[in-house]
């Protein structure tokens, strides 16, 4: 039992954080926002050159894992840095890819970062994200006879089903579409909502893509709750900044108690996440994913709020570059599962914290 | 980075578990806060010291298992789980003795430690004054010189408990001229029935005496018991308020195991829909409680200081337990009223003691509990005190006017 990061795993994450602050990432972002993922890519071929996407592809197929604790620690820092893009839904088609066949046509160029995956699951919702920049858009159908253990996938009249994964992929990567269409513009404007292509190849059938669904949302789950995280933390370093420099009534605003029992509230958030987060990590159970994943959401969520009523107007604005961060901790809070349907697998099993007090 | 406890540590879990299922008492005992109450509390820490379980982590001449940290959260992990009453000797186990581990001479701790272990001495905190309290180093009774010994003068306030318990530690005022507040305290010991000791139990929100003022009028102390050097009490006492507030105060497991019992409740009560996002967030809550601790802990025996970082300890779980009262409350609806035991059907629960209720699934005990954890914010250094030392020390922010 020693529950921390160990050396390695810290250099990753300063080796990852030191990577993405010297490649601006808000430039990155607002090119991005704007429909030009030039920058954007260029940035996704680092960020897979140093290993991150390879941590969620098994090492038969040219990656590296599946590694979940390394997942999440990359995760922090592509939260941190704000990073744009379907990171989460590649990571999550890496866990879709189980059949022999399509494992090795597309992981290892998940893995490489050549190839950029967007994603739609049963009971996710009808969008996926990015799908005008993704080179190749993911689908499952079908009902679920496996437990639902997730929350993914609803039973159907307990009949087991098969599920359908489809591929499609897009003529032209990376050539960007205009919204309007099946593109629609996210509150976060580095994000865009796409409805699924129809039709598409099929890749594989039967009713393993259930449970393949289950887990994908896992690795979903846990790696927005990463990003969350990152989105929080960084939201708290900027605002302590601000709040150190801004003067009112001849002395720093962070003097003021007011502010700095919001900032010690928004801290005490975020540092009670990250533990339930790299616990999650090392079970890898649903619930615990859940639970990372409401709370971490949540953290960063408070920590907006905060950040934006610390800055005053100048937070509300959308050049200042808080806003790519403070939009980002908003949409991450619905996607891959709402608070309320983490909240509810958290309480579906019949012992609650038992699991937990056994800890082991 | 991993959460799996070594074969070592799970054979302790289930040597733990096992004197449980045997010793803990079938029914509550009566609340800790009456004189019958405080008695058969006594006699459970007498049970739990005579096989050695009333302080694992303590040298084995004192009584522990010398278990180290790791076994202590296991053991408390158990202690809750396994409904065991709530532990009279808290204040001396949790304050007193870590101090004396490293303030104290190896004689005061082998004439102090083992009847602290038994419950045969129970030891009550005198920090606070009616003019400082989280301004502690305010305080302004005086230990006066004399042959042999100390004369202590003044006032104490909120002593928890000190209606029934046999001696107190505090500071007190040895220089009067310092240029500073907190220079010129003395730590020292004394017996709450010793001659001029005047102890006026103070009835708490429900009316039960959980804490009490102490009037002194030139109290005898002897040097022997002076903890570290006189004058050095500021120093020797910070010590003593780092283990209040961070890893020893409150073990996780007792919050799994509140936690449990609510989702039991909720259960029990057709899992009301509106209370379900409050009771799933206390099960996360326990949860995120226990893996923080895991982690302080992993960081402690590698050797680093506690530290400021346990101000966030001492918010969460003040405000935690708060929360998870309330919801155990409005689930219940008129019931969430009653005092302990009075529910049709429910069992009495030990709910008054210091560590809430520890009663089975039974819809009893948590009146008594939401009682108890709405002095959390308060005691241990109030939440706003915390809030500045996070803000401070782990921000980096500005000093600012209290």
């Amino acid at each position: 039992m020693r529950f921390l990061l160990d050396a390695e795993q810290t250099a990753f994450a300063r080796s990852l954080d030191a990577l993405l602050t010297a490649a601006d990432t808000p430039s990155v972002v607002r090119s991005w926002s704007a429909g030009d993922p030039t920058a954007g890519r260029a940035l996704w071929s680092r960020v897979a050159d140093a290993g991150v996407f390879a941590l969620a592809v098994p090492e038969a197929y040219e990656g590296f894992g599946p590694r979940p604790v390394e997942l999440a620690v990359a995760f922090v820092e592509l939260g941190r840095h704000v990073v744009p893009g379907p990171l989460v839904e590649t990571v999550a088609a890496a866990s879709l890819l189980t059949d022999p066949g399509p494992a090795k046509r597309f992981l290892p160029g998940l893995a490489a970062g050549e190839t950029v995956a967007t994603v739609a699951l049963p009971g996710s919702g009808p969008y996926m994200l990015d799908g005008d920049v993704a080179d190749v858009e993911l689908t499952v159908t079908g009902g679920s006879g496996g437990t639902g253990a997730s929350g993914a996938t609803v039973s159907g009249a307990g009949e087991p089903s098969t599920g359908e994964l489809r591929l499609t992929v897009v003529p032209g990567s990376g050539s960007s579409e205009a919204p309007g269409g099946r593109v629609r513009r996210s509150l976060d404007p580095a994000r865009r909502l796409c409805l699924p292509r129809p039709g598409g190849e099929l890749l594989a059938a039967g009713p393993h893509l259930a449970s393949g669904a289950d887990a994908a949302l896992v690795w979903a789950r846990l790696a927005t709750a990463a990003q969350a995280l990152g989105v929080g933390l960084a939201l708290l370093d900027k605002t302590v900044t601000y709040v150190k420099q801004r003067s009112q009534f001849g002395v720093p605003i962070g003097s003021f108690q007011a502010v700095r029992h919001r900032l010690a509230d928004a801290k005490i958030g975020l540092e009670f996440a990250r533990p339930l987060l790299f616990g999650a990590a090392l079970t890898m159970d649903p619930a615990d994913v859940a639970a990372a994943k409401v709370t971490a959401c949540e953290a960063a969520y408070a920590t907006a709020r905060t950040a934006l009523q610390l800055h005053g107007a100048i937070g509300y604005t959308a050049e200042y570059d808080l806003s790519l961060w403070l939009t980002k901790a908003r949409a991450l809070r619905g996607a891959w599962g709402t608070p309320q349907q983490c909240r509810e697998l958290v309480l579906a099993a019949d012992v609650v914290s038992g699991g937990a007090r056994r800890c082991s | 980075m991993d959460l799996t406890h070594s074969p070592a540590d799970e054979a302790f879990r289930a040597e733990a578990r096992a004197w449980l299922d045997v010793h803990v008492p079938a029914g509550p005992l009566p609340s800790l806060e009456t004189e019958e109450g405080f008695a058969a509390h006594r006699a459970w820490e007498a049970e739990l010291a005579a096989d050695r379980w009333s302080v694992v982590s303590w040298p084995a001449a004192y009584g522990g298992r010398d278990s180290g940290l790791l076994r202590w959260l296991v053991f408390e992990e158990e202690y809750y789980a396994a409904g065991a009453p709530g532990r009279v000797g808290q204040n001396g186990i949790n304050l007193l003795a870590p101090t004396l581990f490293d303030h104290g001479t190896e004689e005061q701790r082998a004439r102090i430690l083992p009847p602290m272990a038994s419950g045969e001495v129970v030891w009550a905190q005198a920090w606070s004054e009616p003019e400082a309290g989280s301004d502690l180093a305010s305080l302004r009774s005086r230990a006066v010189r004399t042959d042999g010994g100390w004369l202590l003068s003044g006032q104490k306030t909120w002593s928890s408990r000190a209606a029934f318990a046999d001696r107190a530690f505090g500071l007190f005022r040895s220089e009067p001229d310092t240029p500073k507040p907190h220079q010129g305290l003395t730590y020292l010991m004394f017996g709450l029935r010793a001659p001029g000791v005047t102890v006026r139990p103070i009835g708490r929100l429900d009316g039960k005496p959980a804490f009490a003022e102490l009037f002194l009028d030139e109290v005898f102390v002897p040097d022997e018991d002076v903890i570290g050097e006189p004058g050095q009490g500021w120093r020797v006492a910070m010590s003593t308020a780092g283990n209040e507030r961070g890893l020893t105060l409150r073990s996780p497991g007792r919050f799994l195991a509140s936690a449990d019992r609510l989702a039991a409740l909720w259960r029990e009560h057709g899992r009301d829909p509106f209370t379900r996002d409050r009771v799933a967030d206390a099960v996360i809550g326990a949860r995120a409680y226990q893996l923080f601790t895991y982690a302080a802990a992993s960081r402690f025996l590698d050797g680093e200081p506690v530290g400021p970082e346990s101000s966030l300890n001492k918010v969460f779980w003040s405000e935690y337990d708060i929360a998870l009262h309330e919801t155990a409350l409005d689930l219940l609806g008129g019931d969430g009223e009653l005092a302990g035991g009075q529910m049709a059907g429910g069992r009495a629960p030990d709910g008054e003691s210091a560590d809430g209720p520890s009663a089975g699934a039974d819809g009893g005990g948590w009146a008594e509990g939401y009682v108890f954890s709405l002095a959390g914010p308060i005691y241990a250094g109030t939440n706003e005190i915390q809030r500045d030392i996070i803000a401070e020390r782990l921000l980096g922010l500005p000093k600012g006017r209290r």
